[in-house]
């Protein structure tokens, strides 16, 4: 049951410098219906919100809003247009009382004063109406994730909006807050409210929605009724290759296997992964392969000693280990260039050496520190090697471009003569060239130094180009591993989309 | 013009700027503000002055450079300043016939080592406990002069030995003071320091990006515990060259804001009170920058107490020059600028 | 059991509880130690002694409360002593309008920080830090000396006894205090700046989401706290009677400390001012006891207010982190 179109945004563009965010995207929302916005990371939907909640302004194209035009400077504009949104990361304060999150900026008044007693009995009715009964006095850290992203929406309700945006809402609950949630969406769509609904898990989208919209590379790939799109298709879509329509581009079929690197057994990290298993042998390629948010990062950073397993064991050439921080994980020969390059990877105001020897520096410790022309010989060698492009070796990382910086994480973690190399995403955000390098560097680091890796990537394409087997990620759990000639692109979507 | 810009955008360049002026200020407004007058082989004059006052700041302002580098700041180096003094004159002890109760090298030390417990404690309570830098040295800033009095009795205590006042002043047969000896070590120790080992590296990556540096090895929580530690043992040295130029111990009024003075010169030295990058150079020259202000305001009839006017308008104003915001403001108005002229 | 325990190591009142107590353990210890803490004018010169720190404290709960700090609290009550000296003094200005003035001047003093902090996203510790020098520097400027207050008005209110029974009486200044607390409690409750400056403690940036005012709302925080500062001046003058450069040094850190120890959370978010009163009254009492005990010396009221502050806010980095976990664990 959709009814009339509500909002609609035609030819939305948005530039950052360097880079084209979104150009010439449609998105269309009904009233009454739960619309999906799905992409991998880069697609542009995290731009797409950010424009229509006047986050940030558009470069082209219009939003109507019931047939008017809007142009949203900030999200409080937004929600003056009806336009509410609410986050992963709770935006409300947690040190205020339910009630007070619900109405606050907007509290009753009587006779000057606050008026607590409509306050809370208002903000009881409220909740009732979600199915949600607490005490409404008690303030908001005492509450559960879930039930605070269900306040969240109570106060976003009742500002009035005609269009509520859940971005990734369900990302850190449990399967009954889950389904507790969407009973609750299920009633504002009663209501006759627009929902766009940002999420990651393929089986929330199609219990949940009835639409979807998706982008690839900041373009519109299409809308489709959830009902008449496949899973696969849908995930083909996403990845941006038609089924049956990809051809191998030569791949790494290196067969034999080395020894046995390291072995985890039954990992297992709440909100992370579940019973993970996986043998790593010298001289491999895994891949993990699955959508953002089906764990594969998050195995990773157990394996790096980022974050501690509850159960499981991770064997290492035979003995046990356990990693409490990621010097751990290095001293035992493992590295990890991490996916958020920005925030985990890059030291930003130190200079390109720097960068690259801080790696084995921190391995060796403070004081033994490595002279300067040893660090300038290295930081050289690799930069030569990878064919980073600098003015010099002195200069800062953060003006580099993403590629570079890139390449320079990677030199980083090569300096440290890993038997074990993790790369979460190498090459998102960089261009073909450098991408291609990067791919052949995997192989070539592989069969000729015997070093195991492990490859994250979102893009099927890379995975079956450069891996000698794939670990097959959903739900955070491990559902396959695919190896030889398993590894073609129409089995991969297969085996990610599953269920079928 | 453009290298102009290089110029002035040069991190030294602000408080260089600030010292040559002051310096050709006093040249006219300070008759002999430059000489120095040779007495017994000792060296006399306004410029010794000035840099014997301001060695005491160069090492707490080295100190807590590393500090605010890593994106904290030490609000206790005054207060530790008082409890190295106490300690120092009471292990001495203020007897009048000028003997002493403890070698002196020994009595130094202790102190030094006691400061560098008090470092020890804001450490934990910053590294380990996490709590906000500024809060968790508030507790040694409070108790602080406690302890110290603890320490003295609640005296005075004036010390007659008088091997114990070369420290602060000047040693019978050198040129200079031996204050300008001891901050020229430090300066040397640190320099080698940042030359020869990753010191310097670790703690720069620690206040640029915290999350990155842990995800590439470094023991983020030593480093941070390791530079309050430092910075207690500066003042702990501090403050036995401010308690022999008195040659006493004075709980109350030791050091008192020297801790202010300190992040002055850091700030006036290019690192930016948010962390990262910094300047051991820069905080050096502002240091000697700072007490080049004082003692020039102290000869143009300034009284003590009206000092800090001057300085408070100092530290605004070079928090304008560091916020964001004010340089926004002023570029923005520069572009329209350059917009109307086209 | 332990769900029990939780509840009340994760209740909102817990800190002004452990306050309220441990100020009662301490007033019986002193009643069956000295027989002097029996006479109920003891009780009353706990708030005489502390009135001005009482409202000092006010002043810094509301800027603690949005996250931020002001340490210039003490340098404005010297301003303010000295401002209101030296126009006494000097001019012919009657007592009512010279405190007008000390009150406009802590408005302004804090308006510039606000102001400051506000707009150009400066560090509050280093704007008050100025501010602190600025002002101590300014008085000094007004005079070196200490200038008495003769005013006929000022010293009648200074030494007015307001009898609360035949044997206790309190000063004009702890009737000042009192309905400065009350107001005070009264905004932070029921108007929406005060609700504001909750939510602008809580999460900055969840506020600004919700469309509250939050840069007016900071400015206007230090302005209280400026006020407070000022209106802890001219009671402070009442007591004092003089202005004097090195008034009221250090202030500010007591007025931090008997905030935290009275519950306010240095983090911002959380404050009940009614508690704070009691941080005040809990230096006031371990000041009475050093008095009455003659040997320790004033030193030891340093040490122990230190290690009061210590222990509490060790004890809110505690239960912060053991709600985290708290919740964490119920999913």
């Amino acid at each position: 049951m959709t009814g009339q179109v509500l909002l609609t945004m035609r030819g939305i563009s948005k530039y950052f410098p360097g880079v084209r965010a979104l150009e010439n995207v449609d998105f269309t929302l009904r009233a009454g219906e739960v619309h999906a916005l799905m992409g991998e990371n880069g697609a542009g939907k995290s731009t797409l919100i950010k424009v229509l909640t006047g986050v940030y302004p558009k470069d082209g194209g219009e939003i109507l809003m019931d047939g008017k035009s809007i142009s949203p400077s900030s999200p409080l504009e937004a929600q003056k247009c009806n336009i509410s949104t609410v986050y992963q990361e709770v935006n409300l304060c947690p040190n205020l009382t339910v009630a007070e999150n619900i109405f606050i900026g907007r509290e009753p008044r009587k006779a000057g004063r606050i008026d607590w007693k409509t306050i809370n009995r208002r903000a009881a009715e409220l909740l009732k109406q979600l199915n949600l009964e607490i005490d409404v006095t008690k303030t908001l850290d005492n509450y559960s994730v879930a039930v605070q992203q269900m306040i969240a929406i109570a106060r976003a309700v009742d500002v009035d909006a005609k269009v509520l945006i859940l971005d990734e809402p369900t990302s850190s609950l449990d399967e009954n807050e889950t389904s507790r949630l969407f009973d609750v969406v299920r009633g504002l769509k009663k209501q006759g409210l627009g929902v766009v609904f940002v999420s990651h898990f393929l089986d929330q989208i199609y219990e949940l929605c009835d639409r979807v919209t998706v982008l690839r590379n900041g373009e519109l790939v299409g809308a489709y009724e959830i009902e008449k799109l496949p899973r696969v298709e849908l995930i083909s879509k996403m990845i941006g290759k038609e089924l049956g329509d990809i051809q191998s581009m030569g791949k790494n079929d290196a067969a034999e296997r080395g020894e046995v690197l390291i072995e985890a057994k039954g990992l297992t990290a709440f909100g992370r992964i579940k019973d993970f298993d996986l043998t790593v042998h010298k001289g491999e390629v895994i891949g993990f392969a699955g959508l953002l948010g089906s764990g594969r990062t998050e195995t990773a950073e157990l394996l790096f000693g980022v974050a501690k397993p509850e159960k499981g064991t991770l064997k290492l050439g035979g003995s046990e280990i356990r990693f409490a921080t990621p010097l751990d994980a290095m001293h035992h020969k493992i590295a990890f260039c991490p996916e958020d390059r920005k925030v985990q990877g890059i030291i930003g105001d130190l200079t390109v050496r720097e960068n690259i020897i801080i790696g084995l520096q921190a391995k060796n410790g403070m004081w033994s520190h490595i002279p300067m022309k040893e660090q300038e010989r290295i930081a050289e060698e690799y930069i030569k090697l990878l064919q980073i492009k600098v003015s010099s070796p002195e200069q800062l990382i953060k003006n580099l471009s993403g590629g570079n910086q890139q390449k320079a994480i990677i030199a980083r973690w090569l300096v440290t003569e890993p038997n074990l190399l993790i790369l979460d995403e190498p090459t998102r955000g960089i261009d073909i060239g450098t991408k291609t390098e990067i791919q052949k560097m995997v192989i070539r680091l592989a069969r000729e130094k015997q070093m195991a890796i492990i490859f994250i990537s979102s893009e099927i394409d890379e995975m079956t180009r450069t891996c000698t087997r794939l670990a097959v990620l959903r739900d955070r759990k491990k559902v396959t591993e695919l190896s030889g000639d398993e590894i073609y692109p129409d089995r991969v979507m297969a085996a990610i989309a599953g269920g079928v | 013009m453009n290298q102009i810009k290089k110029m002035t955008s040069h991190h030294l360049f602000l408080p260089v700027f600030a010292l040559v002026l002051l310096l050709i200020f006093n040249a006219f407004a300070t008759p002999g503000f430059f000489s120095i007058q040779i007495q017994n082989g000792q060296l006399f004059g306004r410029i010794i002055d000035i840099l014997n006052r301001a060695s005491i700041l160069v090492i707490l302002s080295m100190g807590m450079t590393f500090v605010i580098a890593t994106g904290g700041i030490d609000i206790s180096q005054g207060s530790v300043i008082a409890i190295s003094g106490a300690v120092c004159c009471s292990l001495i002890g203020g007897a009048g016939d000028g003997t002493t109760q403890m070698p002196l090298l020994l009595a130094c030390v202790i102190a030094v080592i006691v400061c560098g417990i008090c470092g020890v404690w804001n450490g934990f309570l910053v590294s380990k406990l996490k709590i906000q830098p500024m809060v968790a040295t508030l507790i040694l800033m409070t108790a602080g002069r406690g302890i110290a009095m603890l320490i003295t009795k609640g005296q005075n205590i004036t010390v007659y030995y008088k091997p114990f006042t070369y420290i602060g002043n000047t040693i019978p047969g050198s040129p200079l003071p031996t204050t300008i000896f001891i901050a020229a070590a430090m300066v040397v120790l640190v320099v080698l320091i940042q030359k020869k080992t990753s010191v310097g590296m670790f703690v720069q990556a620690v206040g640029i990006n915290a999350e990155a540096s842990h995800r590439t090895g470094l023991k983020v929580t030593s480093i941070i515990f390791m530079v309050y530690v430092f910075s207690g043992m500066c003042a702990g040295i501090a403050g036995l060259m401010e308690s022999s130029m008195i040659a006493a111990a004075d709980p109350n009024n030791a050091g008192l804001n020297m801790e202010l003075d300190a992040i002055l010169a850091v700030a006036l030295g290019g690192t930016l009170l948010t962390g990262g990058k910094f300047y051991i150079g820069g905080s050096i020259i502002g240091a000697i920058t700072i007490q080049t202000l004082t003692t020039t305001l102290y000869a143009l009839g300034v009284s003590s107490e009206q000092l800090p006017v001057c300085k408070a308008i100092v530290v605004i104003l070079i928090c304008l020059l560091q916020s964001e915001q004010f340089k926004k403001m002023f570029a923005g108005k520069a572009e329209k600028k350059a917009v109307t002229q086209i | 059991m332990k769900n029990m325990k939780n509840r009340i190591v994760g209740s909102r009142y817990f800190s002004f509880g452990i306050t309220a107590l441990l100020f009662l353990v301490l007033y019986v210890i002193g009643m069956m130690s000295y027989k002097g803490f029996l006479k109920p004018q003891v009780f009353c010169n706990l708030f005489i002694d502390n009135a001005a720190l009482i409202i000092a404290t006010i002043g810094i709960t509301f800027v603690l409360l949005i996250g931020g700090i002001d340490i210039s609290i003490g340098s404005v009550v010297a301003l303010t002593c000295m401002t209101t000296a030296q126009l006494l003094a000097n001019t012919q200005l009657g007592a009512g309008i010279v405190t007008i003035i000390a009150l406009a001047i802590g408005l302004l003093f804090g308006l510039v920080q606000g102001w400051l902090i506000a707009q150009f996203d400066m560090q509050p510790f280093i704007v008050t830090l100025a501010g602190q020098f600025f002002a101590r520097g300014l008085t000094a400027i007004i005079s070196r000396e200490t200038i008495d207050i003769t005013n006929p008005t000022y010293t009648a209110v200074a030494s007015a006894r307001i009898y609360l029974a035949p044997k206790a009486f309190i000063s004009v200044g702890v009737v000042i205090a009192v309905i400065a607390l009350i107001v005070a409690t009264l905004v932070l409750k029921y108007t929406r700046f005060g609700r504001n400056i909750y939510a602008l403690g809580g999460s900055e940036s969840s506020a600004q989401l919700m469309g509250l005012p939050t840069k007016k709302t900071k400015i206007a925080t230090y302005m209280v706290s400026g006020f407070c500062s000022a209106l802890a001046g001219v009671v402070y003058s009442l007591i004092m009677l003089s202005g004097y450069p090195l008034h009221a040094v250090g202030m500010e850190m007591d007025a931090i400390a008997s905030s935290v120890i009275g519950g306010t959370l240095m983090s911002g978010g959380v404050a009940f001012l009614p508690g704070t009163l009691f941080g005040v009254l809990i230096q006031g009492i371990i000041q009475t006891f050093i008095t009455f005990q003659g040997t320790l010396s004033a030193w030891w009221t340093r040490i122990i207010i230190a290690l009061l502050l210590c222990a509490f806010i060790v004890m809110q980095t505690v239960i912060v982190r053991s709600r985290h976990r708290i919740n964490s664990s119920e999913k």
